[in-house]
């Protein structure tokens, strides 16, 4: 019987046949281990969980406050029948990580979702040496190039003067997991007063139980007096837009926070005053350095612009496949 | 370049009107008057030769990005646009500048005649010296394909209010054949220059789509019907001896109808009318196909000249005896028409868009319902003491149009979209069944669908696909999509052996499924009867 690969692909997920586990599975099962919390890696119904221990709050507001989780913290390996399993920084939102196992002397490195620049709300993407890399590619294509985030900001800033100048609110929107704490900790405070939607201050209480640090910010409910509005940031995730919830903070400016902004057709789609490139995700140049510092033989390549950089992988003189998995369920939304 | 660079990013950015006439102001107070000029150009469509062809583009843009043509070519189908694509694949650029746009605009005209090796060797340079949104805009001009949402009525109004002028001169002033080259930003909009004016055409007046039934427009008497023709919009004008044909989209196409200039020994002077471009032969209008076939060719060659003779029905006289005449009611610059008309009497050139009468609305409905036999796409409305306006108005004008035909078609393939729908699958084509039960692609389709619709289906076509043939995918045969047209024509290219004349998406039949669509027979029985 020809050796059996320590990760393979099933119906429920990415499994693990020595130790048992899933990663991240997209049906139930018996053991999941979770990368981070967005709701296309972490599913409901599993009988026990391990993950991060800065995302132990999140995942139980998420799944429920009864899942049978076990935290971890990054570096400490833990052994399931032989196969070694640690946590290491993926940089992509709070708690994130990718997961190592290592069997008998072969390693493998699922990265879940990651992006290679630091941000002060995670703990810094960190190469991991690997067998075989199994990574995403959200954004595998080379049109997708950031700029460095304090680029970014200083615009965000720009823009929430100029607006709050005019006597404007500014609603700017981003995931309620993730970039909107990324905003909140690297927008300006001096500049006004900061709000959140509902379910961002939700989020953020779950973070915080687990240590985050957030500037001081205030949950935009129906006591606050509309005329605290003008001049101040809001910020929201992506489904209030064009809601009527967005009424009582007129006059306003929209603005939206994504890697999806860098391209025209995008922005236009989603009709915002102002895109702000700005992504939680590798970009073209990440990806590819992020597969090189691991240092692999092998990459399997999931969700994303899989068949496109997979072959771009190869053309580099890389073995690499793609796989189909079923993340990235609500990448339309970001 | 930079300014202009930002101020279409601005214009691109917002749907809110004020704000993209701001901006626009803005820009035309700040700018050198050479570039306020060349802005305006750009936006009403005057653009330079196009000096390289896409193909040559993408290959340089690809060896500049070190990039293999595969690569970059899937960018682009994720991008959906070219000139955008390349902007966001080239490194960042080496040098910094700021040259005007004009200087830009004059660098792509000098281009022209160049071999196609100093050529790339200026582009190239262009490229490293500019930011991503420069580059766009500089690709955009190269390309012929700058289009920004902004209207002639917004940038009127930034004009006017630029100027301190009247909307109404404004929008005549930026009509016509003016060039960047030959004129400045205030000798444009000078009353008195009257070289500018003499091929000027007015602005077109517009209808409304008739959305309220007729009665509610009160009594018959003071409305004249006419027949809706399906051709090309356009205005004669002869003025000092100079002839100009006008279509609506402010193109010259004096050229591509020779035979209708032998009107200008005819015509007396300083006169512009409004009418339809149509092609007539043997007293029959025929369907706007035969036009099309004969505009798409480059040189108008003597078959197409006997195969699909052109000529103009007159709707309306915007100017008479050198006059602007615009200002008078309808029914007098028709009965000046009608005489006009007579008294010129070349049938095969020029004829009077008849009168539909009629005694009652309801009698009206019933003509309506001649329309596709007239080869007609509806009626158009006009009170007889209307004024002629600037662009599209309500209250004085309406067109009627007759309801489309319809057939369910399968979505069998489909195709990203460009622009504003790049990355979602939105071109999609659409099959009958034929007698062998097999699916035969009639159509393809781009429009119809809402946005969350849209989305819905492009989920649907992500997770049912067959098989990709580069950018095209075949999907499952599932969903079943109305699809509603003008008119069908027989068509030896199409293996359903019809084309449609403004395929749509009317709705999606959630209600069907695959085996309830329409069939091939019942396609050919609509030829039958209305091709």
């Amino acid at each position: 019987m020809a050796q059996k690969n320590l990760l393979e692909i099933n119906e429920c997920g990415i499994y693990c046949p020595q130790a048992d586990v899933y990663i991240d599975p997209w049906k139930p099962v018996d053991s999941a281990i979770i990368t981070h919390a967005h709701s296309d890696h972490a599913r409901p119904g599993s009988r026990k969980y391990m993950a991060h221990e800065d995302s132990e709050a999140i995942l139980k507001l998420r799944l429920g406050q009864d899942i049978q989780l076990e935290t971890t913290d990054y570096y400490t390996p833990h052994t399931i029948n032989s196969v070694r399993i640690s946590f290491h920084p993926a940089g992509h939102i709070t708690g994130s990580a990718q997961i190592r196992l290592e069997y008998k002397g072969e390693i493998w490195v699922v990265s879940g979702d990651y992006k290679t620049e630091g941000d002060s709300t995670c703990a810094p993407f960190e190469p991991v040496r690997c067998h075989t890399f199994i990574t995403e590619s959200t954004f595998g294509l080379p049109v997708f190039k950031w700029q460095p985030q304090e680029e970014v900001f200083r615009e965000v800033n720009k823009w929430w003067k100029e607006n709050a100048a005019m006597g404007k609110t500014s609603i700017l929107c981003g995931y309620a997991l993730g970039k909107a704490q990324r905003i909140l900790a690297s927008v300006d405070p001096e500049i006004g007063k900061i709000f959140v939607h509902g379910a961002v201050a939700n989020v953020n209480a779950a973070l915080q139980q687990n240590g985050l640090k957030l500037p001081p910010v205030t949950y935009a409910g129906p006591d606050i007096p509309r005329k605290e509005y003008p001049g101040s940031l809001v910020v929201a995730p992506p489904s209030a837009l064009n809601t009527s919830w967005m009424r009582k903070f007129s006059p306003y400016s929209t603005a939206m926070a994504s890697g999806w902004m860098n391209t025209r057709g995008t922005r236009r789609r989603r009709a915002v005053d102002k895109g702000f490139v700005l992504s939680d995700h590798a970009d073209w140049q990440g990806l590819n350095q992020a597969v090189k510092e691991t240092g692999c033989e092998r990459v399997l390549v999931t969700h994303g612009y899989t068949a496109v950089f997979s072959r771009w992988l190869q053309e580099q003189g890389l073995n690499a496949q793609e796989v189909q998995t079923l993340y990235n369920e609500e990448l339309e939304e970001i | 370049m930079k300014k202009f660079a930002h101020l279409f990013y601005r214009l691109d950015q917002t749907n809110k009107t004020n704000e993209k006439v701001a901006v626009l102001k803005e820009y035309l107070t700040e700018a050198p008057d050479k570039d306020k000029l060349w802005s305006l150009a750009l936006f009403t469509h005057k653009r330079p030769k196009r000096p390289v062809n896409t193909t040559l583009l993408k290959t340089w843009a690809a060896e500049m990005a070190g990039l293999p043509d595969w690569l970059f070519n899937e960018s682009y189908q994720v991008v959906g646009d070219l000139s955008e694509t390349i902007a966001l694949l080239l490194p960042a650029p080496a040098e910094e500048q700021d040259f005007t746009l004009s200087y830009w605009v004059d660098y792509i005209r000098k281009m022209a005649k160049l071999p196609e090796r100093e050529k790339k060797e200026l582009i190239l340079g262009a490229w490293q010296v500019m930011e991503p949104g420069e580059r766009f805009v500089f690709n955009k001009i190269m390309s012929g394909s700058f289009r920004v949402g902004i209207s002639q009525n917004l940038m009127v109004r930034a004009i006017a209010e630029v100027l301190d002028k009247d909307k109404a001169v404004v929008a005549h002033q930026l009509m016509g054949s003016w060039h960047p080259d030959t004129t400045g930003f205030l000798q444009l909009f000078n009353e008195n220059d009257s070289a500018a004016n003499l091929s000027r055409p007015y602005p077109f007046f517009l209808a409304h789509a008739l959305d309220n039934p007729p009665e509610s427009l009160g009594e018959e008497e003071k409305w004249l019907a006419e027949w809706k023709w399906d051709g090309i919009r356009s205005q004669l004008i002869l003025r000092k001896g100079e002839f100009y044909i006008w279509s609506r989209g402010e193109e010259l196409i004096t050229e591509k109808f020779p035979e209708l200039s032998a009107l200008s020994k005819h015509l007396p002077d300083g006169i512009a009318i409004d009418g339809e471009l149509l092609a007539f032969k043997d007293g029959q209008v025929l369907p706007f196909n035969d036009l099309q076939t004969r505009i798409s060719r480059k040189n108008v060659t003597k078959k197409y000249l006997a195969e699909a003779p052109a000529i103009i029905f007159a709707y309306d006289l915007p100017e008479f005896n050198g006059e602007d005449i615009r200002s008078a009611p309808l029914s007098e610059r028709r009965a000046r028409l009608e005489k006009l008309v007579k008294e010129l009497d070349q049938p095969d050139l020029l004829r009077l868009s008849p009168a539909v009468p009629f005694n009652s609305w309801q009698e009206l409905y019933e003509k309506r319902l001649l329309s596709r036999e007239m080869v007609a796409e509806g009626l158009m409305l006009k009170s007889k003491y209307s004024t002629y306006q600037v662009g599209r108005k309500r209250g004085d004008w309406w067109k009627w149009k007759v309801d489309p035909l319809t057939i369910d078609g399968v979505l069998v393939y489909a195709q990203k979209g460009k622009g504003r729908r790049a990355d979602l699958y939105t071109d999609y084509t659409f099959a009958v069944w034929n007698q062998n039960k097999e699916l035969i692609p009639f159509t393809k389709a781009y429009s119809g669908l809402t946005d969350q619709e849209i989305k819905q289906v492009d989920n649907f076509i992500k997770r049912h696909t067959k098989e990709r043939f580069g950018p095209v995918r075949t999907v499952e045969p599932e969903l079943v999509f109305e699809i509603a047209f003008e008119g069908i024509q027989e068509s030896k290219r199409h293996k359903s052996g019809v084309a449609l004349r403004f395929p749509r998406i009317l709705r999606w039949r959630h209600d069907k499924k695959a085996e309830d669509a329409n069939t091939l027979v019942e396609l050919q029985e609509m030829l039958k009867v209305y091709g």
